[in-house]
This record gives C-alpha cells, structure tokens and sequence, in this order.
C-alpha cells in the first residue's frame, strides 16, 4: 500500500481523524459520541498514517509506547472515580467545577476525565494491537518489547529525499 | 446553573459515606491503579517488583480492615455514582466475600514475591507484574461486588489477565494449554452471561440483594430451577467440577510455576464462590431441587480427582488433580447445603487456597532443585534440603487433610454435616478421595524426597544453591506456616467461616446493608 497517492494524503487525513476523534470525544458528554468511539477513530487514524509510513514512524510519532498511552488512561480513569472521596459522595460520582475562561463558562467534570481516560485507553490498545499487525518481518519485534529498538535502514524512506539533493 | 428542584432523594444516596465504606472499593481501584501505572513504566523493568509488591502489601492491609469492620458491623455497601440500587451498581462486602478477598491477596502477596525470583527480565518486560494486578482486580472485583452482571464483569477482567499470564513465555505446549483454557472458559463465561440474561429477564434488576428478597416471589410463575442449572453449570465449568472439568489437567501445568500457583489457588475458588454465592444465598430451594445431582458431581469430582493425582508423573499435573480433589469438596457443601455444611465449603476454600498455591510454588521449587518435573527423575530432595522437604511434608499432610495442619477442619466440618443429613456415601466419597490423595502425595515424599538420588536423564540443569532464596522462603515458609496455625488455632476461621455461612443462609443483613429503608418497591 505503499502509493504515493497514500503517501500524500495520509498525514493530512491522520491530523483530520485526529482533530474528528477529539471532537467525537468531547461532544460525547451530551450527544452520541464519547471516548470510545472517539478512541477508534484515533486509533484508525495511527492505523492509516503506519500503512503509508511503516510502524516505526508511528512509533517515533506518537512518542510514547501505546501499552503505556493505555496505562494513562485506565490510570486517569481510576483516579477521576477517586475524587469523589473528597467530596463525601460514593465512588464514580460525577463531580463538576464551572470556572470562567475568557468569559465562558466552562463545566469541567470528572465524568469528562473519565471519558478521556476511556479515550487512551482505547488508543493505546487498538494501536499497540494495529500496530503488532502491520509489523513487518523485517523489523524488530518491538511489539513484544523482547529487544531495544534498533533502526531498520528501510529502502523507502518517504518525503526527505529533497534533502539529500543538497 | 440553577439547582434542579426534583427531590433528589428518591434517585440518588443523598448521606455522604463513611470513610470506612471506601473500603468495598479501594482494593479494586487500588489494584487497577497500581496495573496501569506499571503499564506506564513498562520499560523500567526494575521498578516492577517494588511497585507490584507495594501494590500487594497496602492490598493485603486494605482487605484486611474490610474484614475487620464486616465482621464487627455486618455488611457493608457501597454504590457507584450514588444512584440507588438496584439501579446503581453496588459493591457489597459480607464475611463470606471479605474472607476470600484478604486471603486471596495474602496468597497474591506470597506469588508476587516468589515471581520475584520466577520471573525473568523478559518476562517482566511482557507484562507479567500488570497482568498479575489486574488479575487481582478482577478476583477482588469478584469477591466484593454486589450485582450479579458487574460479577461477570470482574469474571472477564480476570479471564482476560489470566489469559496473558498463561501464554508467559510463548511456548507452543503454552499455546496449547491456553487455547483449551480459552475456548472452555469461554463457553462457560458465556453460559454465565446467558444465565444473567435469562435471569434479568425473569427479576428485572440484577442486585443480588434485590434478586434474593425476590425470589419466594417468583418460585411458583418463573422456571428458576432451569435457571439455576444454567448458573451451576457455567460456574462448575469455571470451578473444575467433574465433568466439565478436563480443562484443568489440559492447561495447568503449562504456564511458569507461579501462574500455575495463582490459578490452582485462586481461579477456581472464585468459580466456587460464585457457586455459593448464586446457589446457597439467592436460589436455596432451587439448589435443594438440584441437590442430588451437584452431590453426584461433588463425589465423582473427588474419586475421580484423587485417582488422577495417584496416576500422574508430572508433579505440576498432580498438584493440579489435588486442586480438583478440592474443588470436589466444597462442591459437596454446596450439595448438602446446611449452614454447617457451607461453612465447611468457605473454610475448605479458604484453606485451599492458602495450600494450593504452596503446593504449586513447593513443586517449583522442587523442579529447580532436582532438575526434573517427573518423579521418575527426581530424587533426593531430603538430603539436599531438609528445610524445604520439611515444609513439603507439611503441605502434604495439610491438602490430604490430616492432623494436626489446615486441610483437617473442613474435612471434619463436611464430614459430620454430610452423616448429619443421612449422605453416607458423600462421606465415604470424602474419606476415600483424601485416603488416595494420602497416597499420591506420600508417594511424591518417598520417590522425590526419601529415594536416593539416582543419575537420571535431566530435563534442566538442577541449580547448585547451598542456601534457598529469600524470595523462595519467605512466601513458601509463610503460606505453610498459615497452614499449620489455621491447623493448631482454628477457631478463629471456624467461627468466621460459619457466621459467613450464616449470613448466606439469612441473607438478612445482606439485603438490609443494600437498601437501608427497606427492600425496593
């Protein structure tokens, strides 16, 4: 799948489908939507952005291991049920603040850090399981963590070319 | 925002909890957290050991003041997102859930340091610390909640966890194994989840509270009994009851020692708490019905077991017959049915447990000082190792059930309680499994321990340790010094293990900690 057509499109679809997912997640509080769904389609725009560049690029893109984007979430989940301890209301209790940036009042809920940690965590997962899949032979099992990364020469590296000319 | 004018009290629990009540919760928040964040430092391999080990200690600490407050204020409850039940989830800690939850960590505890010294750098680095975590989630999850659908929730959180650690190490016989244990989990998990549906169907609410104050309702319009064979069913299969129970022998025996000890100890046992949970607390007269038919399971479960255990070469399939002469047991309890008889089922589970584990972590250990998993090869363990052999003896003594170690008490509990109602062949059952189970174990001492050793074909290269490991002796010492305590000082459990049974034969105080001002409309 390695066109040039792809090659030109998916890093502007990747950066759209990013911007759609996090959309997708914060209208979820009130309309269909959530960080589920918006979680999948973060996860299909890594998915497509790994099919045009390689795995390693979205690796070296997303910085951190997906297994550990996943932690974060489940973690910020975890901890959002745990403020309501502070509040003298049972666990999971949706606790909300309103503060006033630049005018607007903006409700700010542990419901919504619940969602965005649902959000990672489904990022994370569905990217570290895409990501094992699109893994070619060729290149190190990192998925399984078994080795340090090591670099790949690949035949096809996309877009840096020009630089060479110089 | 305007405050809404509705009164809130007729959806929401308007009192703020006491601190103490976070004590349902915080063992499986505690242990979903510690998961993640040992997901976040996945490279550090390092840092897993303290950070899991912590997690376990404060973990142990936790379920052990839930078990003191339930047993001095009766069940607690809490809801999540304060909706009232049956709507919102509730997580409900009685004796019998608080009993199995602190032993189960006490164990978790004992496994997780002896991985220590397990498991390898790359076995940490696959995850085998936050998988142990998150299966510990879903076993405290299981033991706590209070709803029958969150229940197959923390069933699944466990099956997916053990799933991870049972395919360690990615052998092909690992594969094997774990593909056997897959698909039959599976279709009892789904079994269960049919039973759920069936159930919501018939009830409308899935709180257990709810469903046992209910359920004299629906006896004569509703096919309960076709119900509850559905949930023996599902929960046998995930128990290891004969004879849905050849997953066991099939996968046990794969994974490396420590999965195997957390599962023989732990999995099985939330199948059977489970068992008692649905049988003996919401559906009594359903499971009088069924009676005969668990009892024949119970017994065949047992023999069949222990004559497995005696046929075995392999010492991690034989303890794994042992666990299912276990499972035998307490499923007789389930089948008699008395508060006597359950306490004898909660006190054989939580000794099972306990010995379980130590009998699995002992053969480890064993294997790695003998160089051999057969005991055609093994030999001379007494003279290597006197300390060690000595605690093996101990365990031995205790899962045959003989005095003066743990395994004695239950035995003796369901013994008089199956002659009590007149189920002398169940109690033969009994006698006779654990007279082979003496066999197969005292035949273990004398060719693994007594025997001179001979020059045998190794299948590893035995190591040369003049002293055993810390991280071997301590959670082996300790796991069998508990044996042998519960077997000289047994009243405390004795009468923990009966008020628990109690509380499910009157689930009373159950329902009253569910819905304080009374039973839901």
């Amino acid at each position: 799948m390695n066109t040039l057509i792809l090659r030109t499109v998916a890093p502007v679809l990747t950066a759209l489908m990013l911007l759609f997912s996090v959309f997708v997640l914060l209208r979820g509080h009130n309309e269909p939507g959530g960080g589920f769904i918006g979680g999948l389609i973060a996860a299909s725009a890594l998915a497509i952005y790994g099919i045009a560049f390689g795995v390693s690029a979205v690796r070296r893109a997303i910085r951190f291991h997906p297994m550990a984007i996943a932690g974060a979430g489940l973690l910020l989940a975890a901890l959002s049920g745990l403020i309501s301890i502070f509040a003298g209301v049972p666990f999971m209790t949706g606790l909300w603040i309103y503060p006033e940036i630049l005018g607007v009042e903006v409700p700010v809920a542990t419901v919504m850090s619940f969602d965005i940690g649902v959000y990672l965590v489904v990022v994370g997962a569905i990217t570290s399981i895409a990501l094992a899949l699109e893994q070619e032979e060729t290149e190190p099992a990192e998925a399984i963590g078994e080795q340090p990364l090591v670099r790949v020469k690949r035949p096809r590296k996309p877009a840096h070319k020009p630089k060479e000319r110089g | 925002m305007a405050a809404p004018s509705t009164d809130l009290s007729a959806a929401l629990v308007l009192a703020a909890p006491a601190i103490a009540d976070w004590l349902v919760v915080l063992p499986v928040v505690l242990m979903i957290g510690v998961g993640a964040l040992l997901m976040m430092v996945r490279k550090s391999v390092r840092l897993h050991g303290t950070i899991a080990i912590s997690g376990l200690v404060l973990l142990v600490l936790l379920d052990a003041a839930l078990l003191m407050r339930v047993s001095i204020q009766g069940p607690v409850t809490m809801v999540m997102g304060r909706w009232l039940p049956p709507f919102g989830i509730a997580f409900t800690a009685d004796l019998f859930g608080s009993l199995m939850a602190l032993v189960s960590a006490v164990v978790a505890l004992a496994a997780g340091v002896f991985a220590l010294r397990d498991i390898d750098a790359a076995g940490r680095r696959y995850g085998f610390f936050p998988f142990l975590m998150l299966l510990m989630a879903g076993v405290s999850g299981a033991f706590l909640t209070g709803d029958i659908f969150n229940l197959y929730v923390w069933f699944e959180v466990l099956l997916i966890s053990s799933f991870g650690l049972l395919i360690l190490g990615s052998e092909p016989e690992q594969i094997d194994g774990a593909l056997k244990y897959a698909v039959l989990n599976l279709i009892g998990t789904t079994l269960f989840l049919i039973a759920v549906g069936y159930l919501y169907a018939i009830f409308g609410t899935l709180n257990m509270a709810d469903i046992a104050g209910k359920a004299s309702g629906f006896r004569e319009t509703a096919p309960l009994v076709t119900l509850t064979a559905l949930f023996i069913l599902a929960f046998a299969m995930k128990a290891a009851a004969f004879p849905v129970n050849f997953w066991l022998p099939a996968s046990y025996h794969t994974p490396r020692i420590v999965v195997s000890a957390l599962f023989g100890g732990l999995l099985t046992k939330v199948g059977i708490y489970a068992l008692i949970r649905v049988t003996v607390m919401l559906f009594p007269v359903e499971r009088e019905e069924l009676s005969f038919v668990v009892a024949i399971s119970a017994a065949l479960t047992m023999v069949i077991g222990a004559l497995g255990a005696l046929a075995q070469n392999d010492l991690r399939r034989l303890v794994g017959y042992v666990v299912i002469v276990g499972i035998g047991n307490m499923l007789a309890g389930v089948a008699i049915g008395t508060p006597a008889a359950v306490s004898g089922s909660i006190l054989y589970a939580l000794h099972s447990v306990v010995t379980m584990t130590a009998l699995y972590l002992m053969a480890g250990e064993a294997a790695r000082l003998g160089g051999a998993w057969t005991l055609s090869a093994l030999g001379g363990l007494y003279r290597r190792a006197p300390g060690f052999s000595a605690a093996s003896l101990a365990l031995f003594l205790a899962a045959a059930g003989l005095p003066p170690l743990s395994g004695l008490w239950p035995k003796l509990v369901l013994l008089k309680a199956s002659l009590d109602i007149g189920a002398w062949w169940l109690a033969a059952a009994i006698l006779l499994s654990a007279f082979i189970v003496t066999m197969a174990l005292a035949r273990v001492f004398l060719l693994a321990y007594w025997r001179p050793r001979s020059e045998p074909v190794l299948e590893m290269v035995p190591e040369l340790v003049t002293a055993i490991d810390w991280r071997i002796a301590w959670p082996l010492g300790c796991l069998t010094a508990l044996s042998i305590f519960f077997g000289l000082f047994p009243e405390t459990v004795l009468d923990l293990s009966q008020r628990a049974a109690a509380g499910l034969a009157e689930p009373s105080a159950y329902i009253g900690s569910v819905f304080p001002g009374g039973a839901a409309p």
